[in-house]
């Protein structure tokens, strides 16, 4: 140990003579570009989540005054009181914020940026600069998204989907200019996820180090990689609608408006054929992360690593084909209902594939189970349930009772937040070491596991319940309906353990901040893990490495029988072993 | 936690349903099962010191038994679905003879136009109401929807009813409620400020009654 401590100070000699300007705030270097990234999506993470805690005050107490709604102008809540088009505008904005601008980002913007180079034994991106362009592109589209809140008419308010006609006509929803921004800001934000896309795929391709193959990749790296390219094919699909919809909104096209010969249901056709290689944006990463995490936590290779890998492309390819399963219920010719629901159901053969592969992983394991392991294995309880539900959408039958209900609204959030966020959690907490260089402290980390289980499951899992008794997503004041009127008490009790799970975050937020100063200094390895990342010092230096890593082993070799230790890393040479040992199968 | 539906109240609500249990069933049973190994081996493989991990890369057999038992579940599941889709949405759905009705939406109310004593639409006795939908029991209705502005999305839960509405589009909603009675008609798609109090009643009727009310939408009659 002492004497890789002191390789490792011998490496942090090397000159760094970059202006502060230069190596924090216009940064080429990835590490910095994803933890840029780490800070502006947190920040949205969390306004995404306030705007929740509005919505959800004004469901569980519809139309009473809320605390410290008086502080709101009066164009939102006068006397404290939700406005119904103020509510549109959080609906909207909430899902907007979360999908575009917290989770995707969070698992694109951070992790690919931070992991490839890292993972793949690269000094850095094979674009440093469109790389900083992408991050400096993204705040911009941020500012333009949130100055909706603050414009005449206020922010969008047609839903995250943005239906048109309601979306394209200013006559029906009220908003005009907040719409326009709304499209404008997804423009910009779909050049900066070009950029990063172009990036990531390049380095992939080009900057693996030697011996690196492609089935030496660690699945994090599998997964962003099909990732990166999904979102190079679909979000220029976005971009022109939402050109289009500008202009409808502008200058008198009329793409969207039937009166002069639009079609509404291009709109949903085009949104949802990006909408759903977008959803698998949202989770393919998470994954990824995930299989990295439980191989370490539970100290073994992961369980039918080809598989998963076939499976990550299976559901990279599946997703181009699935976008009607959304339009059920739109007028779209029946027919092709029953194609999407056959092309739905088999997005279940990859995700049953991967989530068996994962308990193979841990059986027979050595299980630590420290704090990113534990919000690793809730990512796995968690995207079971969101994908089971996913099969009642599915069933084209069914989907006409649930469809647009509550029930959807439980199914995403088990697949957003179950899913995507608690894999979050554990990728910062696990790398977090290797951005700052400490350890996050792990006490909090798992009062906040645990607060954060119970409190997101009391929130969300009763909205099953909601959606099976008919409850519409989307309404302002549920107590209007009578046959709804029985579930308030449900919506109460909901209210109250999301201002719970809101408040526990809180914790989180709190070991973040403190760790970076406060927490215990991190080791090269602290998790003793084999990724290439984790055999340069905690941070890396710019450049990442003195020399260039040789790869000599694949990426989960934990208790190999070739070495002493329980794990073996990628660029260990283990004198005499045979070189093919590590892609042996059973 | 309920898992039951409310009761349906239409001819296909039952199907509906029954899929839904099924799916209920099975997705249950992998839930548990799922669930329980993962809880199971986090106990029983938990770290201790001295012990390694047992190593291994995977089994080929175990791969292929994943894969092709979800492969098998999932498409029975869509086979048995697309019966029921076929049925309510399929080509030739609409039962031959179902009575007609109109039902216009815009922001935030639904139009419905009865075609009056001679039971046909657009004739000049054809009379409108709105909000309040009127409909025999035992007898199967074909809805014509439009929209003036919005898309609009017609929702009756206890029909197992939804069909969005779309402007630009005349589109065939049917059904055959089983029971008289009174019910809530929905918008379900989110339609602008006024979403929230686009609703309707729904009020089924015997076919006399129904009758009558055509004849003559004037005289009040008695809703259960």
């Amino acid at each position: 140990m002492a004497t890789m401590a002191a390789t490792i100070d011998h490496a942090h000699a090397h000159v760094d003579d970059r202006s502060f300007l230069r190596k924090y705030i216009f940064s080429t270097d990835h590490k910095i570009i994803g933890i840029q990234f780490l800070m502006l999506s947190l920040l949205f993470l969390l306004i995404g989540g306030l705007l929740a805690m509005m919505m959800r005050w004004e469901l569980g107490f519809p139309t009473q005054p809320m605390p410290g709604g008086t502080l709101l102008p009066e164009t939102m809540a006068p006397g404290g009181i939700l406005l119904p088009e103020f509510y549109n505008s959080l609906v909207t904005m909430h899902g907007t914020f979360m999908v575009f601008f917290a989770i995707m980002p969070l698992l694109v913007g951070v992790f690919a940026n931070y992991l490839i180079p890292l993972k793949l034994g690269a000094p850095d991106m094979a674009f440093p600069r469109l790389n900083m362009a992408s991050f400096w592109i993204a705040v911009p589209a941020g500012v333009l998204m949130l100055a909706g809140f603050f414009v005449e008419g206020g922010a969008a308010g047609a839903g995250w989907t943005s239906y048109a006609p309601l979306s394209a006509n200013a006559e029906y929803s009220g908003v005009s200019l907040g719409q326009e921004l709304w499209c404008l800001s997804l423009v910009v934000l779909g050049l900066s996820s070009i950029l990063g896309a172009t990036n990531y795929i390049t380095t992939v391709i080009n900057m693996r180090a030697p011996g690196m193959t492609w089935f030496r990749m660690p699945l994090s790296i599998w997964s962003l990689f099909i990732t990166a390219i999904l979102t190079l094919l679909a979000i220029p699909i976005l971009s022109g609608a939402a050109i289009m919809l500008l202009f409808d909104q502008t200058i008198g096209t009329t793409f969207f408006l039937p009166a002069e010969g639009g079609q509404p249901l291009l709109w949903q056709h085009l949104f949802w054929f990006f909408g759903h290689p977008e959803v698998y944006i949202l989770i393919l990463p998470a994954m990824g992360m995930v299989s990295d995490i439980i191989a370490n936590g539970a100290r073994k290779p992961i369980f039918g690593y080809h598989s998963m890998v076939y499976a990550i492309i299976g559901i990279g390819f599946l997703g181009w084909i699935v976008w009607g399963h959304h339009m059920f219920q739109s007028g779209m010719n029946p027919t092709l209902g029953t194609t999407f629901m056959i092309s739905t159901m088999l997005i279940a053969v990859p995700s049953a594939i991967k989530t068996f592969n994962w308990l193979g992983t841990l059986w027979r394991g050595n299980i630590r189970l420290h704090v990113p392991m534990l919000h690793a294995c809730a990512f796995v309880a968690m995207f079971v349930i969101g994908g089971l539900s996913g099969v009642y959408m599915a069933s084209t039958p069914v989907d006409i009772y649930i469809h647009d209900t509550y029930f959807i609204v439980a199914h995403l959030h088990y697949v957003l937040f179950g899913g995507s966020l608690f894999a979050l959690f554990g990728a910062i907490t696990f790398w977090y070491p290797k951005m700052f260089g400490r350890m996050m402290n792990p006490l909090l980390g798992k009062a906040h596991f645990w607060l954060t289980f119970l409190f997101y499951n009391l929130t969300f899992f009763p909205m099953h319940e909601l959606g099976l008794q008919g409850h519409m997503r989307r309404i302002y004041d549920p107590t209007q309906y009578a046959f709804l009127q029985h579930l308030q008490p449900l919506n109460e009790f909901i209210t109250l353990s999301a201002f719970l799970l809101f408040a526990v975050q809180l914790i989180f937020a709190v070991n973040f901040i403190m760790s970076w100063w406060n927490g215990k200094k991190a080791s090269p390895n602290p998790w003793e893990d084999t990724g290439l990342e984790w055999s340069t010092p905690s941070p890396p230096p710019h450049g990442n490495w003195p020399e260039t890593p040789t790869v000599h082993h694949a990426p989960y070799e934990f208790s190999s029988p070739l070495v002493q230790e329980d794990y073996l890393m990628q660029n260990r040479k283990v004198e005499g072993a045979p070189a093919a040992a590590a892609s042996r199968t059973e | 936690m309920n898992w039951l539906l409310p009761g349906g109240v239409s001819t296909f609500a039952g199907d509906i349903d029954r899929l839904y249990y099924v799916i209920l069933g099975i997705t249950g049973a992998a839930f548990v099962i799922v669930e329980v190994a993962l809880i199971w081996f986090l106990i029983k493989y938990r770290a201790r010191p001295g012990r390694k991990a047992y190593y291994t890369h995977g089994s080929v057999k175990a791969e292929v038994i994943w894969t092709t038992v979800p492969a098998v579940v999932v498409v029975m599941i869509g086979i048995l679905s697309g019966g029921v889709w076929n049925q309510i949405r399929g080509r030739d759905s609409v039962p031959p003879g179902a009575l007609p009705l109109a039902v216009h939406a815009k922001q935030f109310e639904w139009l419905v136009t009865y075609p009056g004593p001679d039971g046909q639409l657009g004739t000049d006795d054809d009379f409108e109401r709105r909000n309040d939908l009127r409909l025999p029991v035992d007898t199967p209705m074909v809805i014509a929807l439009t929209s003036e502005d919005v898309i609009h999305s017609f929702f009756i839960p206890e029909f197992r009813v939804k069909q969005d509405v779309v402007p630009g589009m005349t589109i065939r909603a049917w059904f055959e409620a089983t029971a008289t009675g009174e019910y809530s008609l929905a918008c379900a798609e989110l339609c602008g400020n006024g979403h929230t109090t686009m609703g309707g009643t729904v009020t089924v009727l015997s076919l006399d009654e129904y009758t009558q009310w055509l004849a003559d939408p004037s005289r009040t009659v008695a809703s259960r």
